[in-house]
């Protein structure tokens, strides 16, 4: 007999299939936030799936801080390209330029806060209603507590004791002028389940996730790239180590890890035996107990 | 274990989705920690965020609890204020938590968490034994059809593990159970803090003989669940690629809500009632042979016939009720209160219509299991049997058949907020 039983990985992507779909009929304009890093590629791969043989319904949105890998942003193009979706790209640095946003200073300077400012206003340019994000719960405790049609008020913004219930599969995606949505589709994946993803699909990923030589600054214990957005503090200087990424963002705050894994199976191997959380590496979210929650509210991922 | 081992059993790992519940003080967040912790799927830098915290707070140890509370506030009032899920896997099998709140306040946050849940388990205070909230909790997974419920009998540790007091608390929730409607009841001593049962056997126990609770949970046997019978494929947009390779193109994509669908099916679309056969089941992978829940998929039709967003296809000899009229048991959610007088917008699968209470039949205590007949006004958190009428015919089963298919929420119309959950009698 034949066992009806679908593995969780093909219930996973089942679910997320499944709301894609929901967006692409309750909404006019969703866009698809692309990073170029592992879970958005995973997102692009769903989204091929939820309306093959029919191209993606909706564009795919880069929000570039200009300080992005040059591999992340070629492979960026390269995939673009072999999906034939359309790309959006908006410029934190046109934001700068134009006053809307204000640089931070310090040694260390993240744009990462600045991200919210463009991402907002590419969601007005555009007049998007709905933009799929490839965040998890398993992130960040502030994420545990989101919903996969997560409510964006006028300014964008999160509000984590107003959120709408969701029950079974009914997800109400009906809000007033000006409003949007957050979509997250992969809400349910842990970052096992996104590396167990990409090795069953056989997805390209880029390549600074694989063990690599790279010259790196150690920063308090965070190993930061060599870039020309960062400065050496006092003490600090830079030494060429065998490291590889565990999540692609910023280079001024995303942290390598020492590493040996040169393929997705020794990837996995090293993710099923880690200590530290993916976001251990990200200087972001260590500025404070509650700045991934903060960031949101004010309209981040 | 060979590499090859790991990555085989992983990809045939299966999922159970449950969701926790007991009243405030049950130790509900510190049975989640310690879940995790000895399933070890608690990261050194979250032990370590949680170390700091503790100690900052002069909690004298480490708070597992705290790794659960995710919200400023929340942490500020060492309270849960919302559904959180929470993720966990052993090499049996992964698990999807909703962490739920207790206060009673929050019954729509627990009616969320166990909307999508296959197992609930319910904390019982080994001191104070079965309370109102147990009730109410277990009545709750009972109405949302839970099939399996675990009595988690916490505290033993403060009882000195006595036997006679976990016998009484079964025997206590035994007699309420009969009320109820579901098929398997277990019961299982343990002390969260301590760790007794949860992971590891307890060795302060000898007398219990059956499973820890995560043993419980790897095997408890949820594949019977799901309704393989009555085939059911709520249409949710239309694939129609115009392209020169795929230029006739036409699929219908959805999700099977139940039963099975394999290509030569006869079937039938509702509302039209046109049949047709299916030609394929289409996935960017290659055909399938056979579809069945919870997958999404796309059919393609032998014939051209009119079908779009919120139909439903169905065989012809196995149909849904299809009608305007609708019983339902609601569990209200919003701080307004029903209205008897207004319009709401129903979503039931991908099918939105506009609906007007016809009658509310009755209240239900939700700690007696008695019916309300004299006050009939339903607000937060409280449950009734209603009749509604639709603008649109539904095509709907019982809920207690099908959990997708007997669903729907209300929505209302001038604020959007969902503000009913409703399960199809």
């Amino acid at each position: 007999m034949i066992s009806y039983n679908l593995s969780h990985l093909k219930q996973l992507e089942a679910e997320a299939i499944f709301i894609m779909r929901e967006v692409a009929a309750q909404f006019e304009r969703p866009a698809l936030l692309f990073s170029g890093g592992k879970d958005s590629i995973v997102m692009v791969r769903l989204a091929q799936k939820a309306f093959w043989p029919a191209k993606l319904p909706f564009p795919l949105m880069h929000i570039d801080t200009g300080h992005n890998f040059q591999e992340a942003l070629d492979f960026r193009d390269d995939l673009v390209k072999k999906v034939g979706a359309r790309l959006i790209v908006r410029n934190v640095q046109d934001s700068i330029n134009q006053g809307r946003a204000v640089e931070e200073k310090g040694p260390n300077p993240s744009r990462n806060g600045l991200q919210t400012i463009t991402l907002l206003d590419a969601i007005e340019e555009f007049k998007f209603d709905a933009c799929f994000g490839g965040a998890r719960r398993d992130e960040e405790k502030a994420r545990a507590k989101e919903r996969f049609f997560s409510h964006r008020d006028e300014f964008g913004q999160w509000d984590p004791k107003n959120q709408r219930p969701e029950l079974w599969n009914l997800f109400n995606g009906r809000k007033s002028q000006g409003e949007h949505f957050r979509i997250f589709p992969l809400s349910n994946w842990t970052e096992m389940d996104v590396w167990q993803y990409i090795a069953m699909e056989k997805l390209e990923i880029p390549t600074i996730y694989f063990s690599h030589k790279r010259t790196i600054v150690d920063r308090n214990g965070m190993l930061l790239a060599k870039s020309d957005y960062i400065t050496l503090l006092k003490g600090e200087h830079y030494e060429e180590r065998t490291i590889r990424f565990r999540t692609v963002g910023d280079m001024t705050c995303t942290g390598a890890v020492e590493s040996e894994a040169s393929t997705l199976d020794e990837i996995i191997q090293e993710v099923a035996a880690a200590r530290q959380t993916e976001r251990g590496t990200r200087a972001d979210d260590k500025r404070s107990e509650a700045a991934m929650e903060d960031r949101k509210k004010q309209g981040y991922f | 274990m060979t590499e090859t081992q790991t990555k085989n059993s992983y990809l045939e790992m299966d999922l159970l989705r449950f969701t926790t519940a007991g009243s405030v003080d049950d130790g509900k967040s510190t049975l989640i920690g310690r879940l995790l912790y000895d399933s070890k799927s608690i990261f050194e830098d979250q032990l370590e965020a949680i170390e700091r915290t503790s100690e900052q707070r002069g909690d004298g140890y480490v708070n597992l609890a705290l790794l659960t509370d995710g919200l400023r506030a929340e942490r500020e009032q060492g309270i849960t204020i919302d559904v959180a899920y929470r993720y966990f896997a052993t090499p049996k099998r992964k698990f999807i938590i909703a962490d739920t709140p207790g206060h009673i306040q929050y019954t729509r946050n627990m009616v969320t968490g166990a909307s999508t849940a296959n197992l609930a388990i319910v904390l019982v205070d080994a001191r104070h034994g079965v309370v109102e909230q147990t009730c109410r909790h277990a009545f709750i997974a009972s109405l949302l059809q839970i099939k399996h419920i675990i009595i988690c009998v916490n505290k033993m540790d403060l009882v000195d593990y006595k036997e006679e007091v976990f016998e009484k608390i079964k025997q206590q929730f035994s007699d309420f159970s009969s009320k109820l409607s579901v098929p398997d009841i277990r019961y299982i001593p343990i002390s969260a803090l301590h760790g007794d049962n949860v992971v590891d056997e307890s060795e302060n126990m000898p007398w219990y003989k059956g499973g820890t609770l995560l043993y419980t949970l790897e095997n408890v046997n949820i594949n019977s669940d799901l309704n393989y019978v009555d085939s059911r494929f709520p249409v949710q947009w239309v694939i129609r690629p115009l392209s020169e390779e795929y230029h006739d193109f036409r699929g219908y994509a959805g999700r099977v809500e139940g039963g099975i669908f394999k290509p030569g099916d006869e079937v039938v679309a509702l509302p039209s009632g046109f049949t047709s056969k299916i030609k394929s089941i289409e996935t960017i992978d290659g055909k399938l042979e056979e579809a069945f829940p919870p997958m999404s998929v796309t059919i393609t039709l032998e014939d051209d016939i009119d079908i779009s967003r919120g139909d439903m296809i169905v065989k012809p000899n196995n149909q849904p009720t299809s009608g305007q009229d609708v019983e339902l048991m609601i569990c209200w959610l919003n701080d307004k209160k029903l209205n008897p007088a207004a319009k709401y917008i129903i979503r039931h699968t991908s099918r939105e219509a506009k609906c007007v209470v016809k009658d509310v039949r009755y209240k239900v205590n939700i700690n007696t299991l008695h019916k309300i007949e004299d006050d009939k006004t339903i607000g937060l958190n409280d449950i009734g049997r209603i009749l509604i009428r639709t603008t649109n015919p539904l095509f709907f089963d019982s809920y207690k058949n099908n959990r997708s298919t007997g669903s729907v929420i209300l929505v209302d119309e001038f604020t959007n907020e969902t503000v009913g959950a409703g399960m199809i009698i």
